[in-house]
């Protein structure tokens, strides 16, 4: 597996104890508007971003992630413009880039050639929600082949014995969801959680991103400390939805300001 | 989790993580059941004095005259309780969602029959429920809403993406991702992740294994062609699973054909060449899917049809050349189900009369020592106003007309 998706990491954390990722569908509401949000983010000091390929079936997706990925087929996104769009940014913008996509997207190119082209354009690595690994051989051997991080997900129910399992699969990092449920919804912070991220970081070297429901200051806050880089979702779309695209910029710069 | 499930090329389980644990229990659960004979007695037990099993075999004599052809027979999966062979499947979830020690079921639902089969389900087994059914559908089958909502579910429309079949299921999946510690998600056909589409055609196969000791009994032979049709294929598995050792009965799912062959508006994914292999909802199977994956629209003149994709155990006999898969109209439907309405009396379901309609193209064919045999998967209760529709019934338009202004005067319906 690649290393070099973790290494940025680890050297960012050198810098800073917690880091940043953010997320946009691309091509919704439009791709210029996807390009001036990355843009907004960039500069706001984001660390990394997972860019979503909009999918007709998003299964794990909560409603404003899946309006989002609805919206933008309808006003035409295809998986070729998202490459070409995704290719800009990776040239433009000096931070990793992820996808974000279901299996079926990679399935009708054929994962190798998907895989492949990923490399071309620039991206580091990918999150496939629908894809166990058990399902996967031929997308991890493209991945592992062309060096780049495919990254798995762990969760509350999953075991211990599971998530060892798991971190063999993956590179860069893992993605630990803190609550059952789609994306997209409140997150009560328990005391479980310190248990959970501990046993977490008992089961692999990677760093954790910790995700799932991250709106304010405060949550971002509370992570410090107990994972590696916080995850921002589905509220940066909220805030383009309701403030416009201007707001997205210092609408992170806040949730930045306390380190 | 093992890796199992596969049909061939078709199958398996492509699930968000968060509900690996969850599969695994089904799956134990499943297996557990299935290795219990005591099971298969209980759930037959309980399919004999819950709802009408076994169902009977009718020789439509009149149909057979009409044609001229072969001896026609249809099995009566209508007879079930709720009217359709989905209350096969739903009771035997229910039996393992107890085994499970669950509290709570979901289920999606387009025409409405497996929704309002789960609520029955549930009430009788004291579950709480909830159903997910497309905005569209929830509009066109009120009948059935009001019903689910009589026996206590809670019906959420959803109005996401197409606001049908597919959408439902999608929600139901959302649901259970966050509330799988209390909840099983009673899928309604044999699609979806492993084990579901085994373990639908397992409960389903019922309809198969008594055909075919029916047909023995009474005929004393097997029939030379069965027919079902096809939306994701329960009832298709079910009436199939009887035959699949017998070579000599040829086997034919009838797909949504719709408005036709190249209008892109059809449910047919095996029968026309529309459709290519995809992974979506969690399995691998034939979708109706653009260049980039994307699932297209679909359309049927039944809702219990109008899905985009198909067992994958149906795409995997498919492939094998073990099932003959075509499709049938709107219009030949209609014709379909009028034809039996008037000859013999029984009111298939607009789904099931595809079946009729593609029996009745091939039937005057055969010969008369040729016997085919029909799987009438439901009736059409639920159909009235769509039927009423395509037949553009004065009588009924003037009833309904007369109802409305009784509701807005504020008088009650009735007499």
């Amino acid at each position: 597996m690649t290393d070099q998706l973790q290494h940025y990491i680890q050297a960012r954390r050198q810098q800073k104890d917690l880091l940043l990722m953010t997320h946009i569908v691309l091509g919704y509401p439009d791709f210029d508007t996807s390009l001036r949000v990355v843009e907004a983010m960039v500069e706001a000091g984001v660390d990394l971003m997972e860019l979503q390929i909009p999918f007709s079936e998003p299964m794990a997706d909560g409603p404003v992630i899946l309006r989002a990925n609805a919206e933008a087929l309808k006003t035409g996104a295809t998986v070729d413009r998202c490459l070409e769009l995704s290719e800009q940014i990776t040239q433009r913008f000096d931070i990793p880039f992820l996808f974000m996509t279901y299996y079926n997207i990679l399935f009708r190119r054929g994962v190798a050639d998907f895989v492949g082209q990923m490399k071309q354009i620039g991206m580091q690595g990918a999150i496939i929600p629908d894809l166990p690994p058990e399902e996967g051989a031929d997308y991890l051997a493209a991945m592992r082949s062309c060096e780049l991080a495919p990254i798995h997900i762990f969760t509350p129910n999953t075991s211990s014995e599971r998530m060892q399992h798991l971190s063999d699969c993956s590179a860069g990092f893992i993605y630990t969801v803190a609550r059952k449920g789609v994306t997209g919804k409140d997150t009560a912070f328990s005391s479980e959680l310190g248990d959970y991220l501990a046993r977490c970081r008992a089961a692999t070297n990677l760093p954790l991103a910790l995700g799932f429901g991250v709106t304010s200051r405060a949550d971002f806050e509370f992570i410090r400390g107990k994972a590696d880089i916080a995850v921002i979702g589905s509220e940066t779309i909220r805030v383009m939805e309701r403030d416009g695209v201007a707001a997205v910029k210092p609408f992170i710069q806040g949730i930045l300001s306390g380190g | 989790m093992k890796h199992s499930g596969y049909h061939t090329q078709f199958g398996g389980a492509f699930i968000p993580e968060i509900l690996v644990p969850t599969f695994e229990q089904l799956e134990a659960a499943y297996l557990e059941a299935k290795a219990d004979p005591a099971f298969w007695a209980e759930y037959k037990a309980l399919m004999s004095s819950y709802s009408c099993r076994p169902t009977p075999i009718t020789f439509a004599e009149n149909l057979t005259r009409h044609f001229g052809g072969a001896q026609i027979y249809i099995k009566r999966e209508d007879l079930n309780h709720t009217g359709a062979h989905k209350a096969n499947n739903v009771m035997g979830q229910g039996l393992l969602t107890r085994r499970m020690g669950k509290k709570r079921v979901i289920a999606e639902t387009g025409a409405g029959q497996h929704g309002v089969a789960t609520a029955t389900m549930a009430a009788r087994f004291g579950f709480e429920c909830t159903i997910y059914m497309g905005a569209v559908d929830v509009a066109r089958q009120r009948p059935n809403v009001f019903w689910m909502e009589q026996m206590g579910a809670t019906v959420i429309p959803v109005e996401d993406g197409s606001r049908t079949l597919k959408d439902a299921i999608n929600e139901a999946f959302r649901d259970w991702v966050t509330n799988m510690d209390d909840t099983h998600y009673v899928l309604g056909t044999a699609c979806g992740p492993y084990p579901f589409p085994d373990m639908v055609t397992w409960f389903q196969s019922i309809i198969g294994q008594e055909a075919r000791q029916q047909m023995l009994e009474r005929v004393g032979r097997l029939p030379d062609r069965a027919y079902a049709c096809v939306g994701g294929g329960s009832n298709a598995m079910g009436l199939f699973s009887g035959f699949l050792n017998d070579k000599e009965v040829e086997l034919v799912g009838v797909e949504a054909g719709g408005r036709g062959r190249g209008t892109g508006e059809h449910a047919a994914r095996l029968a026309y060449d529309d459709a290519s292999i995809g992974v979506a909802q969690g399995y691998k199977t034939y979708f109706l899917q653009d260049r980039d994956g994307q699932m297209q629209d679909t359309h049927s003149v039944s809702a219990g049809l109008d899905y985009v994709g198909v067992s994958p155990i149906l795409a995997s006999l498919h492939e094998t050349g073990r099932v003959r898969f075509e499709a049938a109209t709107d219009d030949e439907v209609i014709k379909a189900m009028q034809l039996t309405v008037r000859k013999e009396g029984l009111i298939p379901a607009l789904e099931s009369s595809h079946a009729f309609a593609q029996a009745f193209k091939e039937a005057p064919d055969l010969s008369p020592n040729d016997i085919i045999l029909i799987n009438q998967s439901g009736r059409a209760d639920k159909d009235i106003f769509t039927v009423a529709d395509a037949i553009d019934d004065p009588k009924w338009k003037e009833f309904i007309i007369r109802k409305a202004a009784q509701y807005q005067s504020g008088a009650q319906g009735g007499h």
